[in-house]
């Protein structure tokens, strides 16, 4: 028998479904209530501070940059501090690689000050902020110096996890100061030649003062030893899916040249009448895309090119042409336009108002009835990333809003500005990264297409006009 | 000419283009999940007995081939068992035995053989060779073999020096095997521990130097600490990941579905439809039976679905949404009856009872599909402890499946009721399930697979196994 406290219970709040994300939250009076289940899963509890140890020219900056920007896509807010910046800020000009000799006291002094600055800086972005992951990038090669972050950590309940790099192999560290430290702001005055001497200098001093992360003394601790840029691994002590997330892509990373090339399917019969989602196949003109990107793929004569589609007629189809075998990917399939699938813009406006311009308020995070939005997009992509990561040179035709999101993890962009990402019918992306980014080039293919990229209006109210809504709407037959 | 080369026809069961003429450049293979593997892997294990190597090559196993990766375990002790029908002691596996040595090498040598035939002639992609491979010698065969066959190898070594670990370990699994049948459990225990000391004399652990070339994970305690040397493709990189996630602390999943909803008791399949009063009655139970069981630091996770989230809010208790565990999307089909499926797609209606599993929905999904979305919630669950999903009918079948071992066919026809939840208890090299109805009557929704499935059948024979409904 239930009792009256049973019976009070099971009356559930009541749930309205929020207008923009569709997402089911309980509500009083018709308001939504607090609640912290719209979170797809709790990353974290306590925020948590990544620390990366090594000499220098083992690929620290180029692992905290990279990592920041993976977290930052999948949407875990995370910040990078890079102490030697702060160091750079605080001593003007750099004049030698004696400013890091272990006997010099005032470099010392000073080489403290910035850390702890930075500390500092971290404080602020993870407990008043709101970052959830912060990245402090330096050398860290001293017991003492990482007793000294630890206490930090703890007095302001911070979970830690290391980054060690340790690598001897002579070329890699030539070619990571070829890419990275002749460039840099100490060595704008300087030779090659010279500019190189002096930091293979900087190294030494550092080396005899450096004490890896011990497998014993160290045995508590949480972290990951990356050996000769991801040839071996050692991993102690993952507390947390953030950490199992963070050491999975750390292990997928590699550094092998190689391009990334995205592209979109060639123009589709949809495309031609301004309708959006479907799976239609392609226009005449997209038929001639595919073939003329048959021939630009065979010009630029790739070693072992991997060529992944969507599993979508019009890629396919685009694919079909190159002659070269392709993996289809349900993942890369297209947003789910939902209702307003094969709809034209103006449709949409006729049918759904509040939705097109709810849309228009926040695109990444709205989600068309019974369909997706941007954010759900970025976790279905998750896996090709991961997948794009360990292969070397790939080709992946896909559609607008998925190339936008890959496009965005690859540069570096906002929620903000991924959904107003420029990707054109007929046109290749080619991604090589190049020290601490990404050089793109993007090639026209020279066959005419429809332009299917709407800009956000001025007035995204839900009272405007018809016609204010449908001002950047682009030309269609 | 190159106009027709881009002439696609779409399969009609899982809905995947593939072109109309077949060429020998076109890899197709009609499947929903990008394949990695070229070459088939062996996994071989390394490790003193009772370090968890059987434990870890099921469970990996389990995984490999929910996610759509054909494996297959083979044991080297059960070969053993079938050559020397009766276990007399530890003694059959001291060193200086040579009359046992040749006996397992034999074993081993068979093994190896069936990996091959499991490769060649049954489509597997991995195997796993189960067995300590403690010393170079033997691994240096595996390798050789594997090297003659093109096979890749990714070695998985088990170190563990704590006596605590260990000795739960052949309490929870050794005590019961075929070889100490007739024994006491003292006398078992006794004997397994000479038998892990006949093994201590020649292990040899894989060694970072001679080492560096192989593809490895060495394992720590438990998972205190990994090793990984040389990861060489996409699937080591997957198992190097579910082996780091996995753990063996004790702990509970509960698996249930929404209350009974609106759609349901209308016979209507998907939609996002509220709780019925009998579905809010399920909820308050629910909530009771929860509080009932005390768990400690009990997770729950929903779906973005109205039902889930209904019966969740009654619990009383902060839950996670998933959007990964939305209920299978039914494409053009999506609230309707199966009598309206009938009606308006015969031909999908019979595609679906054809092969369940690899069924699409015309702009929907497949339980094949399915799976795919749910691998990160299983990955999540592993990492977990006490969990309760809150979930649908396709998505929980396919949750049991992986827990349970069952099939791509039997994966499909699993029964989960409405208001049952499923307890389940990982113990020795499985999983423990209880099935308890919370006692809150509800219509049924569990269509078995009818015997007549061609695609010109009457519709009196496709809609012969429909559930009641309004």
């Amino acid at each position: 028998m239930s009792s009256t406290e049973d019976i009070i219970m099971a009356i559930p709040r009541e749930l309205t479904q929020n207008p923009l994300r569709k997402i089911w939250m309980p509500c009083k009076n018709g308001l939504p209530e607090k609640h912290i289940s719209q979170k797809r899963v709790c990353m974290t509890n306590c925020p948590t501070l990544i620390v990366t140890v090594g000499l220098p020219a083992r690929g620290k900056t180029y692992i905290s940059k990279k990592l920041t920007r993976y977290l930052n896509w999948i949407g875990v807010p995370t910040k990078e501090f890079n102490v030697g910046q702060y160091r750079r800020e605080c001593v003007k000009i750099y004049k030698s690689f004696e400013f890091f000799r272990p006997d010099n006291e005032e470099g010392l002094k000073i080489r403290k000050h910035c850390a702890l600055a930075a500390l500092n800086d971290v404080r602020q972005y993870l407990s008043v902020e709101g970052g959830q992951v912060a990245v402090f990038d330096a050398t860290n090669t001293t017991r003492e110096r990482r007793a000294t972050i630890m206490r930090f950590a703890e007095q302001n309940g911070y979970k830690v996890f290391f980054v060690e790099s340790l690598c001897e192999d002579p070329k890699v560290i030539a070619e990571n100061i070829v890419q990275v430290k002749l460039g840099s702001p100490d060595y704008t005055d300087c030779n090659t030649e010279e500019a190189i001497q002096d930091f293979m200098k900087r190294i030494k001093c550092y080396e005899n003062s450096y004490q890896p992360l011990d497998e014993n003394l160290d045995r508590e601790l949480s972290y990951i030893k990356i050996m000769d840029v991801g040839q071996r691994y050692l991993v102690n002590r993952v507390l947390d899916h953030i950490q199992s997330r963070i050491v999975y892509y750390l292990m997928n990373i590699h550094i092998t040249p190689r391009s990334i090339y995205l592209c979109r399917h060639g123009e589709s019969d949809l495309n031609v009448r301004g309708r959006i989602g479907g799976d239609s196949g392609l226009s005449p003109r997209g038929k001639e895309f595919a073939q003329g990107l048959g021939r630009f793929i065979q010009d630029q004569n790739i070693k072992d090119l991997k060529v992944w589609t969507s599993q979508m007629k019009r890629t396919i189809q685009t694919a079909e042409a190159l002659g070269v075998p392709y993996e289809q990917w349900k993942a890369l399939n297209e947003i789910d336009a939902g209702v307003c699938e094969e709809m034209m813009y103006e449709e949409i406006q006729e049918h759904f108002p509040l939705e097109f311009a709810l849309r228009d308020q926040d695109k990444y995070r709205y989600r068309y009835p019974k369909g997706e939005s941007y954010e759900d997009l970025v976790q279905r992509l998750e896996p090709v990333i991961m997948e794009l990561e360990r292969q070397e040179n790939v080709l992946v035709i896909c559609h607008q809003a998925v190339m936008r999101c890959l496009l965005a993890y690859f540069l570096d962009k906002s929620a903000e500005e991924l959904p107003y990402l420029k990707c054109p019918l007929h046109t290749v992306l080619k991604l090589t990264p190049v020290a601490y980014g990404c050089k793109v080039e993007s090639i026209y293919l020279n066959v005419e297409a429809v332009n299917t990229h709407r800009d956000k209006p001025e007035n995204v109210d839900i009272s405007r006009l018809a016609e204010e809504a449908l001002l950047t709407v682009p030309a269609h037959y | 000419m190159y106009h027709s080369q881009m002439e696609l026809t779409q399969n009609p069961l899982e809905k995947i283009w593939v072109p109309w003429m077949s060429s020998r450049l076109r890899q197709r293979r009609g499947s929903s999940v990008p394949q990695f593997t070229n070459s088939p892997t062996m996994i071989v294990m390394v490790g003193l007995p009772a370090r968890g190597k059987t434990y870890i090559s099921k469970k990996l196993t389990r995984y490999l081939n929910w996610i759509g990766v054909p494996t297959k375990v083979f044991n080297v002790g059960q070969y053993r068992r079938d050559a020397v029908r009766t276990y007399k002691s530890y003694e059959f596996f001291c060193p200086d035995n040579e009359e046992a040595m040749k006996i397992r090498k034999a074993c081993a040598l068979a093994a190896l053989k069936d990996v091959c035939c499991y490769f060649t002639q049954d489509h597997g992609q991995v195997a796993v060779f189960d067995a300590t491979n403690t010393t170079r010698e033997r691994r240096e065969v595996i390798l050789t073999f594997a090297k003659e066959n093109g096979y890749k190898v990714f070695f998985v070594e088990s170190l563990c020096d704590d006596p605590e670990i260990i000795g739960e370990n052949i309490k929870q699994v050794k005590l019961s095997s075929p070889d100490y049948v007739n024994c006491d459990k003292e006398e078992a225990a006794t004997d397994f521990l000479k038998r892990i000391d006949c093994y201590k004399l020649t292990y040899v652990p894989l060694d970072d130097d001679k080492d560096r070339n192989l593809s490895y994970i060495k394992i720590f305690n438990v998972g205190s600490r990994y090793l990984v040397n040389q990861v060489q493709d996409h699937i080591q990189s997957r198992i190097v990941y579910y082996l780091m996630n996995i753990h063996v602390t004790p702990r509970t999943i509960y698996l249930c579905r929404h209350g009974e909803s609106e759609l349901n008791l209308l016979g209507r399949i998907g939609g996002d439809s509220g709780l019925s009063s009998q579905g809010m009655k399920f909820a308050a139970a629910l909530g009771t039976y929860i509080r009932g069981q005390y768990i400690l630091d009990l997770k729950i996770w929903t779906s973005h679905m109205r039902r889930t989230i209904q019966t969740a809010e009654a619990i009383g208790v902060p839950y996670e949404q998933w959007k990964a565990l939305n209920e299978i999307d039914a494409g053009v089909c999506e609230e309707m009856t199966y009598e309206e499926i009938q009606d308006h797609f015969p031909e999908e209606f019979a595609l679906r009872d054809q092969d369940k599993y690899r069924y699409r929905y015309p702009k929907g999904e497949s339980y094949e599909d399915l799976v795919q979305r749910l691998e990160p919630v299983i990955m999540e669950l592993e990492r977990q402890e006490n969990v309760l999903v809150i979930c649908h009918q396709a998505v929980m079948r396919c949750l049991l499946a992986y827990f349970l071992d069952k099939s791509a066919d039997e994966l499909p026809y699993l029964k989960c009721p409405l208001h049952t939840v499923m307890k389940l208890t990982p113990v020795a090299y499985g999983c423990e399930v209880e099935s308890i109805f919370l006692n809150v009557e509800a219509v049924n929704t569990h269509r078995d697979r009818p015997m007549n499935v061609d695609v010109d059948r009457d519709p009196e024979d496709a809609l012969l196994t429909v559930p009641e409904h309004n």
